[in-house]
């Protein structure tokens, strides 16, 4: 498969999200609004490349029986670095994500791709992975909140669209993460995975 | 090139080495990090006080830890110019919030009266009811304590009859700002006086707070 390939794998037949189902903590935690699901998504595709890359550089060096625990080791390290620079240089984006930030060391993607993908091929393929995936990631996030923010405050990237009174206020609580997730697989689905 | 087998020897030098490497990868940024971290915590305190006593070049003092009424922590920051005292800003923290603790700093004048309010930590409250509680409270807006003093206003939401218009739907995330201003203006250096009278207040309204259901209670 090409590299362009690998990333458009990532981003359309293997999206993490609408066709995985994986890392669905984060994605329904952090999507109250188009500009939060977009920052976890592209601290979660930081994560994603430069883990991906490392342990597929790696990989003949660890032994079977202690793979999982190098790999988190390696995850949790950058995981920890992203958390420190965003800290330092974005602290508007730690206030609302700080919680979350963390939490990417236990994302079932990460590891999952590790697992799935990078410990199977070289470095720059995996790398291209982390890249697709963490596109698809950051889509699949930046428009749940997107429709999430839009129907629920009547806004859209924090720009005011319709008076808020007018907004179903579930969409913003966590009922509406689950509606508008399952609305958005179902679409997804039914128009790109034929 | 091969993959090591699993032998004890093999997997504890792996494992041992991609800890050390990665701990002093850790550790390399930690240090350039540093100092950025504490500079955005310290920007974030100035700004917060700069929104709260909002006068033109002046400058905040020494921090002062003391303990409100509820028993909770509250940093005093005394703002002069030019010398001159004008104004406190009190970070108080109340425990009555819908989800847990609220963490809210106010500006008061020398007489007490608020000039500025910034919310710095609501994280528990309900998106959409209690957590409209930055803007809700601002001068303009329905439930404006701006200008309003609590030595001679009654700063609690007008169900417990007082002169503050509750957030729609979040009587309880009122309630605990309206215990906030109560705890803060307690522990302002001038009026010690009135504390006494306010911690009474902030008793009863903590009292009945806690059995109404946020969402129902409007």
């Amino acid at each position: 498969m090409s590299k362009l390939g690998i990333i458009i794998n990532g981003i359309v037949k293997e999206n993490p999200t609408f066709v995985l189902l994986l890392g669905m903590c984060p994605t329904l935690g952090t999507t109250s609004s188009a500009l939060n699901g977009m920052s976890m998504g592209l601290a979660t595709m930081a994560v994603l490349i430069c883990a991906n890359f490392v342990i597929s550089c790696v990989k003949n060096l660890i032994p079977d029986k202690v793979h999982i625990p190098c790999y988190i080791v390696i995850i949790a390290g950058f995981v920890t670095i992203v958390q420190l620079l965003i800290k330092a240089y974005a602290p508007a984006v730690d206030e609302k994500l700080g919680l979350f930030i963390p939490l990417i060391v236990v994302n079932c993607i990460v590891l999952g791709r590790a697992e799935s993908f990078a410990a199977k091929n070289g470095p720059l393929d995996s790398a291209c992975d982390g890249i697709g995936i963490g596109i698809g990631f950051t889509l699949a996030l930046t428009l749940l909140g997107l429709c999430r923010e839009l129907l629920g405050a009547g806004t859209a990237f924090n720009m005011p669209v319709y008076p808020e009174q007018f907004g179903a206020l579930t969409f913003v609580l966590a009922p509406g993460a689950f509606i508008t997730l399952a609305y958005l697989s179902a679409l997804f689905n039914k128009f790109i995975k034929k | 090139m091969a993959k090591l087998e699993n032998s004890l020897k093999n997997m504890v030098l792996s494992l041992t080495a991609i800890t050390v490497i990665v701990g002093a990868l850790l550790g390399y940024v930690a240090s350039v990090t540093d100092e950025p971290i504490a500079q955005a915590a310290a920007a974030k305190q100035q700004n917060a006080i700069a929104a709260v006593v909002p006068v033109e070049g002046a400058q905040a003092g020494e921090a002062q830890k003391v303990v409100t009424a509820n028993g909770e922590e509250a940093v005093i920051f005394p703002v002069t110019k030019d010398g001159q005292l004008v104004g406190h800003a009190v970070q108080a923290v109340s425990k009555n919030g819908f989800g847990g603790k609220i963490t809210v700093m106010f500006g008061f004048d020398p007489e007490g009266t608020i000039l500025g309010y910034n919310v710095l930590d609501c994280g528990g409250e309900t998106p959409g009811l209690g957590a409209k509680m930055p803007d809700w409270f601002q001068k303009g807006a329905k439930g404006d304590v701006i200008g309003k003093n609590p030595k001679t206003n009654n700063l609690t939401v007008s169900k417990d009859e007082g002169e503050v218009d509750a957030i729609t739907a979040a009587t309880i995330s009122s309630r605990a700002f309206c215990d906030a201003i109560a705890q803060a203006f307690g522990v302002l250096p001038v009026v010690e006086a009135a504390a006494e009278a306010q911690t009474s207040a902030t008793k009863q309204a903590a009292g009945t707070s806690e059995s109404v259901n946020e969402v129902a209670g409007e």
